[in-house]
């Protein structure tokens, strides 16, 4: 897929990957099998018929190809850019054992991106049963609350999706960076969910405006799905995180994406921007940390893994994305403190480590070197160390049944240890990705909608 | 949506608003605060709730003007709408102390009335120390008389209202006098560490109210760090309240002036504009 010059593009938010053009994807989904049996659809956590919607595309028909995906997806424009299809439909494409898979996930943008490119009444709109008269609240405009609301909106529930934040989104908007998935893109795929009626309303926190029981007893929702994400960003504990210029990666990006503060001062929200930048992990949070520091101006940016670049989390493509645009890896590095000087970071010790034998994840764990302390120069510290359960709407839900870590417990269709409540994606599973909380949105949607419909 | 219907100037730079937000003003308890912006391009901040009315469905906050966004906030006027007013955040303030001095300091005032309000309906009994640089910058006196306090100490640092001094000169007259359970202090960041200070030493358990920067409000970016007791907290979920005598004050302090610069450039663009002269 064309893509923007890394030199030139590592200083602008403009989105890297360009998109195929109509001769593009058509020479790409030519390459397309159309095996009789299929195994990328199993390899689709929400099991988009990927067969058909190629197919269309080779017939040359782009609004049928958007109505395939749309019937099992309803943001096909954000999950062709951020699924890790390498490591899914793509990984499971018969073709990827002899070389190149199909680009999966680029057909599917195509498709997306042509039907947002249309406006909203001839956009590809779902079909939208016949009103069932019960009332649903959603909570959290994430990827599993967006996936949920679109789907029990599809089978004729009158939905409600209450975001605590200022702008509908979740992730897609705070943390996703723009030259990854442009805002843009997200704001019209919310635009259609309006359009199936689908309410969405902005500045309400679940737990402190209204409580869980308000939802149901005062608000009348007959029933709840709970899609809040995982929140609290977890810090290493090491000496000197408070200093000014550590940022959570939640933090940064949520100043960046959500707040603009790549445009400073003409949206009022700053962010310190480093010179020279170490962020902290290896997942795709990380990348996208690292990738937008050095678009904020930053000379170097460091990456700082413990272990090797066969174990980062993150995908292949932001890896080499970071790399090409000039991101360091500084891998087999463990922070142990950050230094400073009149309350700013100056520089960051880090101890070398090596792998050991492997660990429960079965990742090779890695082990302190002796006495191999050193200091990273930099005067920016971005912890990309992952997430933990947020609590608000847990404290003021005491039946709520929660896991050790605080996350709730839900069974496979998403159901609570609370009648007529469910739950999906992060607030579940941990950090995950946005298809794993879209396909656990769409379950729940399948499941509450059976709850729903039994009478009386 | 969220319509201003109230605006009084208390002082030079410091004004008091009233905005419609019948949900917010439902669950509103004293110490907890609210997110606003004034608008499309606006940064989130925080403010703690200087009242509100459940049955009248509004909520009020005081501010100083201080930077660009506070600046446009005073030129919003009754009948004007702010884009955005979320909460209520954080978590009340505990009352049912017993014998509680609570210090307001300058803005803090704001935070202390309806503090010392919700203690006073809890059956404490409350000594209200109300402190500020001069009478001008004084705010809410008669509101606090109204409240059925024990008393009511009034300080200026000029000595043009009350008496002359600091606030932890009659707050340690009522340590020494064992006349306290309990203190709580709202203000400035160093004023609340001198309070801190000052109850230490007669082990008068003391609530201190901080104001950490913020951007979400809802624990989700830990830019509201706080050091308590050794431990690393977050203002907005796990406070705003919190044992004065274990919050580390020099780095709050520390991390109130991250953006000082930016802040005083934007507010420089933004003035550039305007001809308030404010």
């Amino acid at each position: 897929m064309p893509e923007l010059d890394a030199h030139e593009r590592a200083r602008s938010f403009d989105e890297v990957a360009v998109g195929y053009d109509a001769d593009m994807a058509l020479a790409e989904a030519m390459r397309c099998l159309q095996c009789a049996n299929p195994t990328c659809i199993a390899g689709c956590p929400v099991n988009i018929d990927i067969k058909s919607f190629i197919g269309r595309i080779i017939d040359g028909d782009t609004k049928g190809g958007v109505e395939v995906l749309k019937a099992r997806n309803a943001l096909p424009s954000v999950c062709g850019r951020v699924c890790p299809q390498e490591s899914q439909c793509e990984a499971a494409c018969v073709l990827a054992k002899k070389g190149e898979p199909i680009a999966i996930g680029r057909l599917e943008r195509y498709l997306g991106d042509s039907d947002l490119s249309c406006d909203i009444d001839s956009r590809c709109k779902p079909d939208v049963a016949a009103p069932s008269g019960k009332r649903v609240a959603v909570v959290g405009s994430g990827p599993s609350g967006l996936a949920c609301a679109g789907e029990l909106s599809r089978l004729g529930h009158a939905v409600t999706v209450f975001e605590s934040l200022h702008e509908p989104g979740g992730v897609l908007v705070y943390g996703i960076p723009e030259f990854r998935l442009p805002k843009q893109v997200v704001a019209s795929e919310v635009d259609m969910l309006r359009e199936m009626g689908v309410e969405i309303v902005t500045d309400t926190v679940i737990g402190a405006t209204y409580t869980l029981a308000d939802l149901r007893e005062e608000l009348g929702f007959d029933a709840v799905f709970i899609g809040n994400g995982a929140g609290l960003p977890t810090f290493m504990n090491i000496p000197g995180e408070n200093l000014n210029g550590v940022y959570s990666a939640n933090e940064f990006l949520t100043r960046v994406n959500l707040m603009k503060a790549y445009d400073f001062p003409h949206h009022d929200t700053p962010v310190w921007r480093g010179r020279k930048v170490a962020v902290v992990g290896g997942g795709n949070v990380a990348m996208d940390s690292a990738r937008t520091a050095l678009r904020l101006g930053a000379d170097e940016v460091f990456l700082v893994y413990r272990r090797t670049e066969d174990e980062m989390p993150a995908r292949r493509e932001e890896t080499h994305h970071a790399r090409e645009e000039g991101v360091q890896f500084k891998m087999l590095c463990s922070p142990s403190q950050i230094v400073g000087h009149e309350g700013f970071v100056t520089g960051m010790t880090a101890t070398r480590m090596e792998l050991g034998e492997p660990d429960v994840s079965g990742r090779r764990a890695p082990v302190c070197v002796l006495d191999s302390d050193f200091v990273i120069d930099c005067d920016t510290v971005i912890m990309a160390v992952g997430t933990r359960a947020n609590p608000l709407l847990s404290a003021t839900t005491p039946d709520l049944g929660l896991t050790a870590r605080g996350y709730i417990v839900a069974d496979e269709d998403g159901a609570t240890s609370i009648s007529g409540v469910w739950a999906g994606g992060d607030i579940v599973t941990g950090a995950a990705t946005v298809i794993l909380a879209m396909g656990a949105g769409k379950r729940a949607a399948a499941a509450m909608d059976r709850w729903l419909r039994v009478p009386g | 949506m969220f319509r201003i219907i109230h605006k009084r100037q208390l002082s030079d730079a410091v004004f008091e608003m009233g905005v419609e937000a019948p949900a917010v003003a439902r669950k509103a308890r004293a110490g907890q605060f609210l997110i606003l912006r004034v608008d499309e391009t606006g940064e989130r901040i925080p403010l703690t709730f200087s009242d509100w009315s459940a049955q009248e469905g509004w909520v009020r906050f005081i501010f100083m003007r201080v930077g660009a966004t506070t600046h446009k906030l005073t030129h919003l006027e009754v009948g004007d709408e702010l884009a955005d007013l979320v909460g209520p955040l954080g978590r009340p303030t505990e009352v049912g102390s017993g014998r509680v001095a609570v210090v307001g300091g300058g803005v803090g005032a704001a935070v202390a009335y309806p503090v010392a309000r919700a203690m006073c309906a809890a059956g404490d009994d409350v000594t209200v120390i109300l402190g500020a640089r001069n009478s001008e910058l004084l705010i809410l006196e008669d509101e606090f008389r109204a409240l059925p306090l024990k008393e009511l100490i009034v300080c200026t640092d000029d000595g043009s209202a009350g008496r002359k001094g600091l606030v932890t000169a009659p707050l340690k007259e009522l340590c020494e006098a064992g006349a306290l359970d309990h203190a709580m202090a709202i203000g400035p960041a160093i004023m609340m560490k001198f309070c801190a200070a000052t109850t230490r030493e007669f082990a008068v358990p003391t609530t201190v109210s901080l104001n950490p920067i913020m951007v979400d409000g809802t624990g989700m970016c830990g830019a509201c760090r706080v050091s308590v007791g050794g431990e690393t907290k977050f203002g907005c979920v796990d406070g705003p309240d919190f044992d004065g005598h274990a919050v580390d004050f020099e780095e709050l302090m520390s991390r109130q002036r991250v953006y000082v610069d930016d802040e005083r450039s934007a507010d420089a663009e933004y003035s550039k504009g305007c001809s308030c002269h404010l």
